[in-house]
């Protein structure tokens, strides 16, 4: 099989209306984070005793993690089971999964009190908590997938390095480095891309685990033992939906055609995973019977029922019909569909599902906690952007090599 | 992924040799982060609400043990008759309410941090900054806390605060049982200043029995139920009351050790690494089958 599409350096200019307007919402998330660092969390966001976790939780955190899930999945996909033809989005995925655990790296730094001890769980081990589970995994898959991205710093660089100034004698020094570093991650990459896997499946499903600790406070629409298994199978099916929307919102942004072809047949895989963790949810709620509770409507058996039917049956339906699953606007809607299901999962266990016994008021985020949390999602954009600038990330099809190549790739995947 | 099926294997028997290296050693270390200190002659404190006349000296002699800002001990038992249903909070570790609202006549509860058997808190924290002692008392490490207050949302009973409007060093705040006081052989001090004799410290074995007692004795003054003997496994203070305090004041909370299901969760996906070693070796295994697909390109 040959490669139709390469990987290369984005050239169209930075700055767009659009970009102006990220930069904006970012300054204004960083305005608001200053005053937390200098004022405390109390002064930014609406927590107290009674509601102890926010969005910052909820959303950087719980749905952060959970839309970083196209990193692992593609991984899996086009690494683990050699789909050779999935190449073209590992990279816009691996440096998304990067960039979205860096910033829920972040997010944790900013909501707990004492940021200056966040690396107390590496030395301080409580085998028992969940969270701890969950910090350890988290900080080791950073590092993992920053071992990950380095193929892609040495290719840009060998044979290119041009340091400034009085550092150009190293010029050579650090080209054979590289050089060195690119081998030895040939020989030993296969280690991390599985480690990642691993590492993945563990910390999303103990993201799950975290909650269940707070027992009756959680309501019984979303608390189950088998949490665990639900937050593992909605990022399953949330991976790939994330790989797709990112795809053609890049596409469109940097004027490229979408890789229609390879998303489409990548879109095959979204319904059965879709299906897996609607049957998990539906089977879960009729075994503890708590249909019940959507007998009543109040604003708990909403959000459960927008969750379920805006975020994964609509969507389900939607990647089983072959004329979505062929069209740009069809995948994008559908996707965009299953990523907001997942963030209002994530949004509804930390947030919504959680009624403290004493509370005597409810917890809506305080405006500068949603700026923070937009903040984030801007800057994460902006650097994104600036990453595919830098590095070759987004394939591009090759020059001359039309038709034939589109023939290649269809024999190719049998 | 230029190399060969060798090379593959080799490494990853190294792999394997390793893991199997963490796999001995990491247990113990584990186990040894969660010692169950459960000891027979631990201490606790009966409440006994009918007795209790809502002075509210407790709360001050609390504050000033503590070093907090405690102010006239005159003002306390106002307080107690405003209707509000006050927690503990950053700045009183224990409050004292009328258990009726409405009602200013009705007996008052004192409430704090109930010192769990099996506290979810110990269990929740990330870095272990929250032990159980072997006297009962379960204390917070300021050491060790990074300020994430995942403690906050296991607590049961809905007991830790925390400082949110400090900048640097925010602490989590709650009772202490008075650690300092009591390894020193002095009462806690709620305990130490109650003028009518509403709270007894002593073994929570002995404390149950004379619950039982006093519930025997005058059945038409207590609600035959001690709350705390066995509520989340068991808590440290325990209540007797002229009526259910469930729901009242305290939460519906089943028996089960307030952790719940958490930690077996937690130690089924670990246990012994299996599971990940486990997962780790079928992904390499497939991934290894899987190599022949792209054998006539030889990587990328």
């Amino acid at each position: 099989m040959e490669h139709a599409f390469k990987p290369e350096q984005m050239t169209k200019k930075y700055f767009t209306p659009w970009v102006i307007v990220l930069v904006a919402i970012a300054l204004n998330g960083l305005a608001f984070l200053a005053m937390r660092f200098f004022f405390g969390i109390g002064s930014v966001t609406n927590l107290n005793d009674q509601f102890p976790w926010g969005i910052w939780i909820g959303l950087d955190v719980g749905a952060g993690v959970a839309l970083a899930a196209g990193g692992f999945t593609t991984a899996a996909l086009g690494h683990i089971m050699h789909r050779d033809k999935y190449e073209v989005i590992i990279r816009p995925a691996l440096l998304t999964a990067m960039l979205g655990y860096t910033f829920v790296a972040m997010g944790v730094f900013v909501d707990i009190g004492r940021w200056y001890y966040i690396w107390h769980p590496l030395v301080m081990w409580n085998g028992n908590s969940a969270l701890f589970e969950v910090g350890i995994c988290v900080m080791i898959y950073v590092s993992v997938l920053y071992i990950e991205f380095l193929p892609i710093v040495t290719e840009r660089f060998i044979g290119r390095v041009n340091l400034p100034g009085f550092l150009k004698r190293f010029n050579l020094l650090v080209d054979g480095l590289l050089r060195k570093l690119d081998r030895g991650l040939d020989k030993t990459m296969f280690i991390f891309i599985i480690a990642g896997v691993v590492l993945s499946c563990l910390h999303q499903s103990s993201l799950g685990t975290l909650m269940v600790i707070a027992g009756p406070k959680m309501h019984p629409l979303w608390q189950t033992p088998v949490l665990p298994l639900l937050f593992l199978l909605s990022a399953f099916s949330v991976g790939f939906p994330m790989v797709i929307m990112e795809s053609i919102a890049a596409s469109k942004s940097f004027g490229l055609k979408p890789e229609t072809e390879v998303l489409s047949s990548l879109s095959k895989f979204i319904a059965p995973l879709l299906g897996i963790y609607l049957a998990a949810k539906l089977g879960d709620m009729f075994i503890r019977e708590t249909f019940v509770y959507l007998a009543e409507v109040n604003s708990t058996s909403i959000l459960f029922g927008v969750e379920l039917v805006i975020g994964v049956i609509i969507p389900l339906r939607m990647f089983m019909s072959s004329a979505v699953r062929e069209s740009v606007p069809g995948l994008f809607t559908a996707s965009m569909l299953v990523i907001f299901g997942v963030v209002m999962n994530r949004f509804n266990n930390f947030v919504t599902a959680y009624n403290p016994p004493y509370a005597t008021e409810a917890y809506f985020p305080s405006f500068g906690e949603i700026s923070v949390t937009l903040g984030f999602v801007a800057l994460e954009i902006l650097i994104y952007r600036l990453f595919v600038k830098i590095f070759p990330i987004i394939s591009i099809p090759i020059k001359g090599f039309g038709a034939k190549a589109k023939y290649a790739i269809r024999g190719g995947s049998k | 992924m230029s190399q060969n099926r060798r090379d593959f294997l080799k490494s990853f028997a190294a792999l394997g040799a390793s893991a199997a290296t963490l796999n001995a050693v990491t247990p113990q270390i584990v186990k040894g982060s969660s010692p169950n200190k459960l000891s027979p002659t631990r201490k606790g404190v009966l409440v006994d609400t009918t007795v209790c006349i809502g002075c509210g000296k407790c709360e001050w002699a609390c504050k000033t043990a503590h070093n907090m800002e405690a102010g006239d001990i005159e003002n306390y038992s106002a307080q107690l008759t405003d209707g509000s249903q006050r927690r503990p909070s950053e700045s009183a570790l224990t409050v004292v309410n009328q258990i009726d609202v409405n009602n200013a006549d009705s007996h008052k509860v004192k409430l704090q941090c109930m010192h769990c058997d099996h506290p979810a808190c110990v269990s929740a924290c990330i870095v272990g900054a929250i032990s159980k002692h072997e006297n009962g008392a379960v204390t917070w490490d300021t050491d060790k806390c990074i300020g994430c207050r995942y403690c906050m949302i296991a607590c049961p009973f809905q007991i830790p605060s925390f400082e949110y409007l400090k900048a640097l060093d925010p602490k989590i705040v709650k009772c202490d049982f008075c650690i300092d006081r009591t390894k020193v052989g002095k009462l806690p001090a709620c305990v130490e200043t109650c003028p009518v004799g509403a709270l007894t410290y002593g073994s929570r074995d002995e404390l149950i029995i004379e619950a039982k007692r006093r519930i025997d004795k005058y059945p038409g003054k207590y609600f035959n139920h001690v709350f705390g003997e066995y509520e989340v496994g068991g808590t440290s203070w325990i209540y007797l009351a002229e009526n259910d305090l469930v729901k009242t004041v305290f939460p519906k909370l089943g028996t089960n050790p307030a952790p719940g299901v958490s930690e077996s969760i937690q130690h089924g996906l670990f246990a012994y690494f299996v599971p990940p070693v486990a997962l780790y070796a079928l992904l390499g295994g497939v991934m290894w089958l899987s190599k022949d697909r792209d054998k006539s390109k030889g990587g990328h």
